[in-house]
């Protein structure tokens, strides 16, 4: 299943990228277990996701807990606590 | 109802009269401008970039524009917010809240500030004045000034 996925702020500086589509194995069924997965793409994945418990996320725009399912999902981007205001 | 997310400065009288134009049911009106400071948790600061998460901003802003609208009779509001390369002394963030009555107008203005801080996707990174920059960390406080709003459900 492709993804586009995005990042930013930190996620973005540590990952190297804004966006890029993924091919998501069958067997990642949340959030959390994307969040995992992409740990283990290489270094600087590992890096950004290493505070996995800080990065928040959201599928097609929306905010979604760890625990949302990824089923459908177009695009998913994550990101640290925001800072606006 | 409206919400722009901008890298220009806005002006908040010319904002207040258009937003005000022609009606004569509104008899509140309360402005918010948030500002750049030169000084953050003890460190100076240089400058500042707002980084944000274009078409998931403004859909935010407009959920919690339209959620202040349900709790709050609104006859007006708008939200601005800057994004890009800041200086201190430069406005950050405006919102405007118009009701027939005060109460409204000032309760909706602080309920938009208090979601937006901490459902907007906007992020801030900081420079100081030896050019080291580093990106600004969510505060407690925010989260905690946005639950007085789900408790009083």
């Amino acid at each position: 299943m492709p993804v586009k996925i995005r990042y930013f702020s930190w996620v973005r500086e540590k990952t190297g990228k804004a966006e890029e589509v993924l091919d998501l194995p069958p067997d990642i069924r949340t959030v959390a277990d994307l969040m995992t997965w992409l740990k283990a793409l290489g270094p600087e994945y590992a890096e950004a996701f290493a505070r996995a418990d800080v990065v928040r996320a959201a599928i097609d725009q929306a905010h979604v807990k760890p625990t949302a399912s990824v089923a459908g999902a177009r695009e998913i981007a994550f990101f640290p606590p925001v800072t606006g205001g | 109802m409206s919400v722009r997310v901008q890298r220009e400065d806005f002006d908040v009288g010319a904002e207040v009269r258009r937003l005000a134009a022609g009606r004569t049911d509104i008899g509140a009106i309360v402005t918010f401008t948030g500002t750049v400071r030169s000084e953050n948790d003890g460190r100076g600061i240089a400058g500042m970039t707002l980084e944000h998460y274009p078409g998931m901003t403004e859909s935010e802003l407009t959920r919690v524009e339209a959620e202040a609208g349900k709790r709050w009779p609104l006859q007006a509001s708008l939200i601005v917010h800057r994004i890009g390369a800041l200086t201190p002394g430069d406005n950050i963030v405006l919102v405007v809240t118009a009701s027939a009555h005060r109460e409204a107008a000032f309760a909706a203005a602080e309920f938009l500030m208090d979601y937006l801080k901490t459902s907007a996707p906007f992020w801030k990174k900081e420079r100081g004045p030896d050019g080291a920059e580093r990106w600004v960390e969510a505060r407690q406080s925010d989260d905690q000034a946005v639950e007085r709003w789900t408790r009083r459900e």
